[in-house]
């Protein structure tokens, strides 16, 4: 079937079966950020934004995302920029494969929230699983970058 | 994962109904259960062009389309204003926000599950369910009965008076739960409900007046020893039946006590 779409500001469009997922169509149109892990929910390594809300790629029917707006990190570079690095300074990225979801979440939780508590910055991150770090990197890297916007 | 051998939005109800009479086809809401699943699926029918992703209110009820996500649950001022934030609570443990983002209210209370938050905590207030075909019923007569082929439409929460509380004892945090427990008083009716037994949730009514002089250490005690004795508890990977019936005097306990608390009328 075709689906016509908008991915990372670009109008497209493209041919999917049924069962395609919108992970699988994602990565066939050349976007290698988004990431399959657990392929249960649960690792928020696939995460993208659907209108700007961040949802799990390996979970929607990529038929289900006709008439959306869908960005991956490739398309949010600039915005991304502005904080990975703190996260990097932390040495929190480690072996780099979640990252793609952790930023990607970061970035929806900083939309929301552009000023989050420690706490809130837990909760909001709590579907990004990395199976390097205890979390604490992260969390003091987005930490640097909030407070670094203060001064 | 399951095969899906077409994919259609239908454009209305009656549509949507006259599909889901095969017996191969799914509605599918969030997917994130559903796609778990093996076989195939003929048909999977989207009902995301329906506009049942919103959340409606009048003076008496709310009106919550069954597309709406946990996460708009999750922050709806009014719904968790009237559960003095129970229903965030219910909610907020499940997955990630990702997940929320897609995980529907239809399809939580639809699947009946025995591990569900959402079904715990709509069971603690005065909720019924709108089916396309079978009309306007309590929650608690549809969470008894089995899926069939109608389409549940919208969940309907009366602003019946009422205090709510909502535990959860989870081994880590984001996982399934092990016990889940909501309290409320709806119109001086106390109510404690056990899900994650781990079988559906039931709703445990103080039928021995076990409260009616009013919330104490030793009434409380009193009732939660009453739950226990009363909600059948099983065992599988995740906790044992002992453990679980352990849990639902401790959770009950807790609960009541909250609800207990000076600012609400005790």
């Amino acid at each position: 079937m075709e689906i016509k779409l908008k991915l990372n500001g670009r109008a497209i469009t493209g041919y999917v079966e049924a069962s395609t997922l919108l992970i699988d169509f994602l990565r066939d149109q050349g976007c290698h950020s988004v990431k399959r892990g657990c392929e249960t929910a649960n690792c928020g390594l696939c995460t993208v934004l659907m209108d700007g809300t961040p949802i799990l790629s390996c979970s929607v029917l990529a038929a289900r995302a006709a008439g959306h707006s869908i960005q991956t990190l490739e398309g949010l570079q600039e915005e991304a920029a502005e904080f990975v690095g703190f996260i990097a300074d932390q040495g929190a990225d480690q072996c780099g494969f979640c990252n793609p979801g952790f930023v990607m979440n970061t970035i929806a939780l900083l939309r929301e929230n552009p000023d989050p508590t420690d706490d809130e910055i837990r909760a909001y991150l709590a579907g990004n699983l990395c199976r390097c770090s205890g979390y604490d990197g992260q969390l003091r890297g987005i930490r640097g970058f909030l407070d670094s916007r203060k001064k | 994962m399951m095969n899906i051998q077409s994919y259609v939005r239908p454009r209305s109800l009656e549509e949507a109904y006259a599909l889901n009479q095969n017996r191969r086809s799914r509605i599918i809401g969030g997917m994130l259960w559903l796609k778990m699943g093996r076989g195939t699926v003929s048909t999977a029918i989207d009902l995301c062009d329906l506009g049942l992703n919103t959340i409606e209110q009048s003076e008496d009820e709310f009106s919550i389309g069954a597309m709406v996500t946990l996460r708009q649950l999750e922050l709806h001022p009014d719904l968790n204003a009237y559960t003095q934030g129970a229903l965030a609570q219910s909610v907020k443990d499940i997955v990630g926000v990702q997940f929320r983002n897609l995980a529907t209210a239809g399809g939580s209370i639809w699947g009946r599950f025995g591990f569900s938050d959402v079904l715990t905590q709509f069971l603690a207030m005065d909720t019924w369910v709108e089916l396309y075909k079978g009309g306007v019923l309590p929650l608690e007569q549809f969470a008894r009965q089995k899926p069939d082929s109608d389409i549940l439409v919208r969940l309907i929460v009366k602003k019946t008076p009422g205090v709510f509380r909502y535990q959860s004892m989870r081994n880590q945090r984001t996982d399934f739960p092990v016990l889940t427990c909501a309290v409320s008083r709806l119109d001086g009716q106390y109510r404690a409900v056990i899900g994650a037994r781990p079988h559906r949730a039931v709703i445990v009514r103080d039928e021995e007046g076990l409260l009616s002089g009013g919330i104490s250490d030793s009434s409380a005690r009193a009732f939660a020893d009453y739950a226990a004795r009363t909600v059948a508890t099983g065992s599988n990977l995740r906790a044992g039946a002992d453990y679980r019936t352990h849990l639902v005097r401790v959770l009950t306990r807790r609960g009541i006590l909250e609800l207990g608390g000076t600012d609400h009328g005790n």
